[in-house]
């Protein structure tokens, strides 16, 4: 297996730890960093993050929003996942002064009354076909979750999950991808998708 | 659909997995590391490990062993005893925990929930509380309930929530270790008082107590230990006995 040189973006939301073991346990070449210049210098890049979208805010001081976006320009696969994927829409509810990254149209917004938030544990996936992200998962497969604002499901959406509605667990278009759940957390099924995206070809985009 | 969790819990003292009857007379029941890869293996949704016994010269054997069960367990994976500070909790989420749960160190100062949640997030903090029936009440014990708190569980609860546990991990100590069934009516009352995920513990001893206390309980998830590491209940059977009763649950997995 070709092994692309992965950086994982560190902005202080929380603990990457566990995103990083994943990606070792497949054998890829990974690095933690805070520095933009590391970001430009990978081929594939991961933003993580849980908590709050404000915490999203460590990006737009540190030089990182311009490395993830010019990354994400040139081509570069790249994941989101939680609050890292929440990123790649035009912001959320949670920290409205907050823009994202504006990729996906939509913002991110609680959910409805009629539900238990935080949503926390195992939902499963209805799968869009076709997806490079998702191939050979499962239609029907389980995937962790811990989250209390969700996203729109749009054109790029490849899998939504319902909990008092429909939201987009997973998107994809060109070299961006984005995954609402930890699959780092989601046994066989996340490691599954986590090599899928250190499959991916570099490809370049325009 | 949001399912419910089966949830292995390992408690540790100094090292190796034990298990009691109410809080004493421990018995051995193997390796934390292999023990948590079983369980996953089984179908366990999420595995917490307690140092039951955490004093401050086993720390580092208690990191060694979190780092060790943490490496190849891509599951949600909870670690408690003995966490006492922020530092401390930083300390067990460097060495692989996805959560933390506190306890007494909660009872004793409530800001420290809110110090780590800045930190790591609600979703990382888990506070667990001890409960025992008193005089028709339920009371928050702590120090491995070893000391009354002379606190209300439910009211406790509420503020943990308020100061932003990201769940609870509630324990009756009138069960655990009996297999008598979880505390439905203690259950039921925490969940509905608070909006966080609420973990049932204590008592479980068969597949009807898990339905009960999911459907009267309205537990989130539940967590057991010696019905699992003795084998007397696989969690894949138990998973299937839970659907054939319409419990949501992630199977097959």
């Amino acid at each position: 297996m070709i092994r692309p040189k992965i950086a994982i973006v560190d902005y202080g939301a929380g603990n990457l730890n566990s995103v990083k073991k994943a990606f070792d346990y497949l054998g890829a070449e990974v690095v933690v960093t805070t520095q933009p210049g590391a970001v430009a210098a990978a081929d594939k890049i991961v933003l993580p993050g849980v908590g709050h979208f404000s915490a999203l805010g460590g990006l737009d001081n540190t030089g990182l929003r311009d490395a993830l976006l010019q990354g994400a320009s040139a081509g570069k696969p790249f994941l989101g996942i939680c609050l890292g994927m929440q990123w790649l829409f035009e912001g959320s509810d949670e920290a409205p002064e907050l823009a994202g990254a504006g990729i996906f149209a939509g913002r991110c917004r609680p959910f409805p009354s009629s539900v238990k938030s935080p949503h926390v544990g195992w939902n499963s996936l209805a799968v869009r076909e076709g997806s490079r992200l998702l191939r050979n998962v499962a239609p029907d497969s389980f995937v962790y979750y811990t989250h209390s604002f969700q996203a729109p499901v749009v054109a790029a959406t490849t899998a939504a999950t319902e909990y008092g509605a429909r939201f987009s667990a997973a998107l994809e278009q060109e070299n961006i991808f984005g995954v609402q759940f930890h699959p780092e957390k989601s046994w066989t099924v996340g490691l599954l998708i986590l090599k899928n995206f250190c499959e991916v070809n570099f490809r370049e985009v325009r | 659909m949001l399912t419910k969790r089966i949830i292995a819990c390992l408690d540790v003292d100094d090292g190796r997995v034990v298990k009691g009857v109410q809080f004493v007379n421990l018995r051995d029941a193997g390796d934390p590391a292999e023990c948590a890869a079983a369980h996953a293996r089984d179908g366990a949704d999420e595995i917490v490990l307690l140092d039951i016994t955490a004093t401050s010269d086993k720390r580092n054997t208690m990191l060694d062993v979190v780092a060790r069960t943490a490496r190849c367990l891509f599951i949600p994976f909870t670690v408690g005893g003995g966490i006492r500070k922020l530092s401390d909790a930083a300390d067990v989420f460097e060495a692989g925990a996805d959560k933390i749960a506190i306890n007494s160190a909660a009872v004793k100062d409530s800001r420290l929930i809110g110090k780590i949640a800045a930190r790591f997030g609600s979703q990382a903090v888990v506070v667990s509380i001890d409960v025992r029936r008193v005089n028709g009440g339920f009371e928050v014990f702590v120090a491995g309930g070893r000391t009354p708190t002379g606190r209300d569980a439910i009211l406790w609860a509420r503020e943990a929530a308020a100061c932003g546990a990201g769940e609870i991990l509630l324990t009756s100590m009138d069960r655990d270790g009996t297999q008598a069934g979880f505390d439905c009516e203690l259950t039921q009352l925490v969940a509905d008082a608070v909006s966080i995920p609420v973990i049932a513990s204590g008592g479980a001893g068969s597949a009807r107590d898990f339905i009960d206390v999911f459907q009267s309980g309205r537990a989130d998830a539940a967590l057991a230990a010696s019905i699992f590491h003795f084998g007397l209940e696989n969690i894949g059977q138990l998973k299937r006995e839970l659907q054939a009763a319409n419990v949501p649950v992630r199977w097959p997995c």
